[in-house]
């Protein structure tokens, strides 16, 4: 009893330590990829690195107004996004904060996230702050019925909402080609493209500030508060990549005894290879789509909801006969 | 082990005819519209060629190729022509938002698959879910003619209403190709007729949209 | 424990009737918040005690009232339920109202009815025949109608109380014709005789949509929802908050006690109906809240939205029952009952928080206010919690409850016919969608009242009022976080309550200290504590952390708004910029948005015009046909008044023929 809860605290720890080391990569890579498809040099694929650490070290400049709430936000958003992925299996399954939140729980979190960027984008008293806060708020609640309808699927076709199980009845078969699954990794991807603010969404490379969405809500940061965000940020990124792989492609990940040494290295060796994948799918999917209109992105996410509707629709079908 | 592939690839075939569908509805352009009819057609091929495969039914390769050749290529490259040679507007013209279209066409898919279930109880799964799609599919075709007001886009979706009744046809096991073959060329004739008559209203009336065209209708009250 | 409590409403009842007599006001206020926050208190948590403790149910008849059937009382596991819930939020208001009701103009006109309304409350929830019943919602009904016309010379306030009244008198109109259609034409009003009925009595649809119009209308259910958004906006604050705390929890538990108690076994769209206008409402309600510039409509709005939540959860556990899976039921239930509770508090909390700005700046528009988390620090904190938990996100109290009725959601492909199993995760999606506008909605409310710039003098000038209001709110804050972490508290009480209606627990280790299985051990789960825990720690953690490997450095300039700052407050975003694209998407359809903007030519000096139109359709389509209606009725009804002596002579005689002819043809 005491090894395995000392086991599972050991793993946990490891597992956040390597969310945390991983996230830049996975953005790094993704840059890099993006570049070289687009027939550029690029940055280095550890120029996320070398950015946190010269934020690290710059002078952090408040406004005036700034509140408690705009000094805070960094901090809890940060943690919020790190016990978020505490929760998604990386390269293990067996994880104690997994049984601590479900797939709800996850979202929520990050909808916790979402509310204190938006309140720091209200606090300085600008208009763009407003701008992103109110963009942020309409792409945000959009994105919440597709998770639902996608849960929804996955909980029809597993029985229940908690990652590791759904990832264990994946690996054993229970599942062939099937429809609903299909459908609901799409939702799920366009969803996942929708928070994570990328292109066609949103751009998160623009400088044009009528065009930004996520950005003009953190535009007043700096220092070591915008490091904290941008660490958020691409926490995200490895989140949703992660959940994407643990649920629709979990083999590989170390799914028996936690002190396996050599089933944990293969499922660290999974994970980077989901980490490259999920890089390459991205940057490819943003060097040929054009960002969309504002108000495109509500149908965009709106075919997210139809297909995830659809998924729950065929299931029913399916079961029905 | 074989019997789940067949099951798997069929509910596949016929999921992508209904996403398809879904996509038709979606586009804001002619020819977007086109594109998607063309893979809608594609994927009704696919399906008829997988049933001509597991059913064991020759007959049902014709209608496969029947629908890549005719409906799949050829219908949406003569549509596309007259498109040009027309200079009609590329823009669909919506008579009701898209996203309120999309959300209708959910509430037919949640219709058709309430209808079909309980009458279906007695026969096999697949044929069930095959006709609830199809029927789908038909409902979704019927939608677009009427939400839509370029004359292109109501033709289109005239055709992927067949769509839908080619996959309820093939997905049944038993359909003669008699039925098929006349099922197709009433639809080819109609087609013929219809691009007359495109002729005609655009050589007439300098415009193929019918709103405009109601207006030079007799007798308004 | 029945017997106690009687007599604790009695001492209620005698508060309120001897209040205006006594004399100095400073003491009739201390007196009355002090004796009914007391009372409230103790039957609070009397009733949880025993909730938990799990006693036994307990009738009481006495000879009093209508001489053929006399009144009954009863207690049991549900109405402890909503005893406990309702009580405890009513003691803390009364802490807030303490301070706040000292500061009004004048105080004791929201006085006397106080006691009276929550002692009729309570006594709803005693009833054991409809006599009882509809006599205390009615008591109910008339002392809120007194306390919302508290402000009585304010126009706002004289027309809010007549359509409160009028939707009031609706819908006791309405339960009295249920209940009357439920206990037939013998009509036996006892709860006891309609409990006892083994098959459905005949006209048990017609009652059951007839108590869904009557608790409805009370609850604020669209479209009989019109009431709401005027009638706790116009109240004083506290009142406010016992309106949207504690009455609608009440109208709720009527609808409860009807369709799961007294009516027997449900048919099986029942559920559906109230799923569907569960969602319905949350949606529309929480579409309304985004519109609005008054704070108060705002948190009014909202109430709308969660009484939907908890029509949708009492709806799904219908469809449960009539599918007798029972656990699942239970489970809905559950859902149900803890979200009522989380509810009462954050609600109450947000208007209290309300009252605490309308004393500092006397302003209740949100394009006035802003900047108000420099001049009122405590406030803002506290309404921040309000507002994470109305926006259901964890670490707080409203994510909990939301979170079990998402995950009976999930468990409805268990149903067995088909159109709930379809509807049911369609409405949850529109749940889902609700959900996310609320925590949008709560943003905006928050974010323009206490960020940013100051739009006012008034906010500028705002002073922090000290004092039993800031206990009030700290408490209720507190309450809020301490179920959000700990939601053992509340599921233990729904739980019991749940049991005593459906007869079925649920699964062993469902509702444990730390971690929340309620589908059993190899189901989802939330540990509320754990997180809460985390958050904490990593959050506080970092910054020394971080502070110890670089060395931090800081200074205060001016914002860098792209290098355009502004000094002018005014081009910051306002209420109705900030939902403009919601407004655009979702509001062109429903409320028929239209934006105008009258640009002048150039070289012309005034100020570009924007103008935004809105209709409320639930007026223009609902309230105002029939109003019209009922008008042009009675305009052609008058000239009755004026008949001649020979016309009322023969409208008697034509009267007594009628019968006449009735008589003999009925006596052939």
């Amino acid at each position: 009893m005491i090894r395995t809860a000392i086991a599972g605290t050991l793993l946990q720890l490891l597992h956040l330590l390597v969310a945390l080391a991983a996230a830049p990569l996975l953005l790094g890579v993704t840059r890099f990829a993006k570049s070289r498809l687009q027939s550029r040099r690029g940055p280095s694929p550890i120029q996320p690195y070398r950015d946190l650490l010269r934020l690290m070290r710059k002078e952090t400049v408040l406004a005036h107004d700034a509140s408690w709430i705009f000094r805070a936000t960094p901090y809890l958003v940060f943690s919020l996004m790190v016990i978020a992925a505490g929760m998604v299996p990386m390269f293990a399954l067996d994880l104690p904060l997994a049984s601590a939140g479900d797939l709800i729980a996850i979202v929520a979190l990050l909808a916790t996230a979402r509310f204190f960027q938006s309140l720091a984008g209200l606090d300085i008293g600008t208009a763009f702050g407003g701008i992103g806060a109110s963009r942020d708020a309409l792409i945000g609640s959009l994105a919440e019925p597709a998770v639902l309808m996608v849960a929804f699927a996955l909980a029809l076709v597993a029985g229940t909402t908690a990652l590791p199980a759904i990832a264990r009845f994946v690996l054993s078969g229970g599942v062939g080609v099937d429809v609903s699954l299909a459908l609901a990794l799409i939702a799920l991807l366009i969803v996942a493209i929708a928070e994570n603010g990328r292109i066609p969404v949103d751009n998160p490379a623009t400088h044009l500030e009528l065009t930004m969405v996520h950005e003009a809500m953190v535009l007043e940061y700096s220092g070591r508060n915008l490091a904290l965000i941008e660490a958020a940020q691409m926490l995200k990124l490895l989140i949703f990549v992660s959940l994407v792989a643990a649920l629709f492609a979990p083999w590989g990940l170390a799914a028996g005894d936690v002190l396996d040494l050599l089933e944990l290295g293969g499922g660290l060796l999974i994970f980077l290879l989901h980490l490259l994948v999920g890089a390459a799918v991205i940057a490819i999917f943003e060097v040929s789509i054009a960002k969309m209109r504002v108000f495109r992105v509500v149908e965009f996410l709106g075919a997210a909801l139809i297909l995830a509707v659809l998924a729950v629709v065929f299931r029913f079908v399916a079961e029905a006969s | 082990m074989f019997a789940t592939i067949a099951y798997d690839l069929s509910h596949m075939a016929g999921a992508m005819v209904l996403l398809a569908g879904f996509v038709v509805l979606y586009q804001r352009r002619v020819l977007g519209v086109l594109r998607a009819f063309a893979a809608q057609s594609i994927a009704v091929a696919g399906a008829a060629a997988w049933q001509a495969y597991s059913q064991e039914a020759p007959h049902l390769y014709v209608t496969a190729a029947i629908a890549l050749l005719l409906k799949g290529i050829a219908a949406p490259i003569a549509l596309n022509r007259i498109v040009r040679r027309l200079d009609i507007h590329r823009t669909v013209e919506t008579a009701v938002g898209i996203g309120a279209t999309m959300l209708a066409g959910v509430g037919l898919v949640v219709l058709a698959t309430l209808l079909v279930l309980p009458v279906t109880v007695s026969s096999a799964a697949l044929t069930r879910e095959t006709l609830a799609i199809a029927l789908s599919v038909v409902l979704i075709g019927f939608l677009m003619m009427i939400t839509r007001r370029n004359a292109i886009t109501q033709v289109v979706g005239f055709m992927s209403l067949e769509n839908g009744l080619v996959l309820a046809a093939v997905g049944v096991k038993g359909m003669p190709l008699v039925v098929e073959m006349s099922v197709a060329f009433s639809l080819l004739i109609a087609f013929i007729l219809f691009g007359m008559f495109f002729f005609r209203i655009r050589e007439r009336f300098d415009t193929l949209d019918l709103q405009s065209i109601e207006s030079f209708r007799g007798e308004r009250r | 424990m029945l017997t106690l409590t009687l007599l604790g409403l009695l001492v209620l009842l005698a508060l309120g009737v001897s209040a205006p007599f006594i004399r100095p006001d400073r003491l009739a206020l201390r007196l009355v918040h002090g004796g009914v926050g007391g009372v409230a208190l103790a039957l609070g948590i009397a009733a949880a005690i025993r909730l938990v403790a799990g006693g036994e149910v307990s009738e009481l008849d006495l000879p009093l009232g209508l001489p053929w059937m006399g009144t009954h009382f009863r207690l049991d596991d549900l109405a402890c339920f909503f005893m406990a819930a309702i009580n405890l939020a009513a003691a803390l208001v009364m802490v807030f109202a303490d301070g706040y009701a000292a500061r009004q103009p004048k105080p004791t006109r929201a006085l006397a009815p106080l006691p009276i309304f929550l002692a009729a409350c309570n006594l709803v929830l005693l009833a054991n025949d409809a006599f009882v019943f509809l006599l205390a919602w009615e008591m109910m009904s008339i002392a809120s109608w007194l306390l919302v016309l508290a402000n009585h010379r304010e126009d706002e306030s004289r027309h809010a109380a007549y359509v409160y009244l009028a939707m009031a008198s609706l819908s006791v109109l309405l339960l009295l014709l249920a209940f009357g259609a439920l206990a037939g034409i013998d009509g036996d009003y006892r709860f006891a005789a309609l409990r006892e009925a083994t098959e459905r009595p005949p006209m048990a649809t017609l009652a059951v949509v007839l108590a869904m119009l009557g608790a409805g209308a009370k609850a604020g259910l669209v479209p009989l929802h019109v009431w709401l958004p005027l009638a706790h906006p116009a109240a004083p604050s506290h009142v406010s908050a016992l309106l949207s705390g504690v009455m609608v929890k009440i109208a709720l538990y009527g609808l409860a006690r009807f369709l799961f108690d007294l009516v027997g076994a449900p048919a099986w769209w029942w559920g559906v109906v109230l799923v569907v206008a569960g969602a319905a409402s949350a949606l529309i309600g929480i579409l309304y809240a985004l519109m609005q510039r008054d704070l108060k409509r705002v948190l009014a709005y909202s109430t709308i939205e969660n009484v939907g939540v908890i029509t949708f959860a009492l709806g799904l556990s219908l469809c449960f029952r009539a599918s007798e899976l029972f656990d699942l039921s239970a489970l809905a239930l559950a859902g149900a009952l803890a979200h009522a509770l989380n509810h009462a508090l954050f609600k109450s909390l947000m208007f209290c928080g309300a009252g605490v700005i309308l004393e500092a700046t006397h302003l209740r528009d949100l394009e006035r206010m802003g900047g108000l988390v420099r001049r009122m620090p405590y406030a803002s904190l506290f309404m921040l919690m309000g507002s994470l938990a109305a926006s259901s996100l964890p670490p707080l109290n409203g994510f909990v409850s939301e979170w079990l009725i998402f995950q009976t959601v999930f468990a409805s492909s268990a149903l067995h016919d088909n159109l709930p199993r379809l509807i049911v995760p369609l409405m949850g999606a529109v749940l889902a969608l609700s959900a996310a506008l609320a925590a949008v909605a709560f943003v905006r409310a928050f974010g323009l009242a206490f960020l940013g710039r100051p739009r006012s003098v008034e906010a500028e000038r705002a002073v922090e009022p000290g004092g039993t209001m800031m206990t009030g709110l700290a408490l209720l804050a507190g309450g809020c976080l301490l179920l959000g972490v700990f939601p053992v508290v509340t599921l233990s009480l729904a739980e019991s309550a749940a049991h005593g209606v459906i007869g079925v627990s649920l699964p062993a280790g469902a509702v444990g200290w730390i971690v929340l299985a309620p589908l059993g051990s190899g189901g989802a789960a939330y540990a509320g504590f754990i997180v809460f825990l985390a958050l904490l720690g990593l959050a506080v953690g970092t910054r020394p952390l971080l502070a110890r490997l670089w060395a931090e450095r800081r200074r205060r300039a001016a914002a860098w708004d792209c290098g355009f700052p502004d000094a002018s407050p005014s081009t910051q975003y306002t209420a109705s910029s900030f939902s403009q694209p919601l407004r655009r998407v979702f509001g062109t359809a429903f409320f028929r948005a239209r934006e105008t903007v009258d640009m002048p030519a150039p070289g012309d000096a005034r100020p570009a015009r924007l103008e935004i139109r809105l209709i409320d359709p639930a007026w223009d389509w609902g309230v105002e046909p029939i109003r019209r209606a009922v008008e042009a009725a009675t305009l052609r009804l008058n000239a009755t008044q004026f008949l001649s002596i020979r016309r009322y002579l023969s409208l008697m005689f034509g009267a007594l023929v009628t019968l006449l002819l009735i008589v003999a043809a009925t006596q052939q």
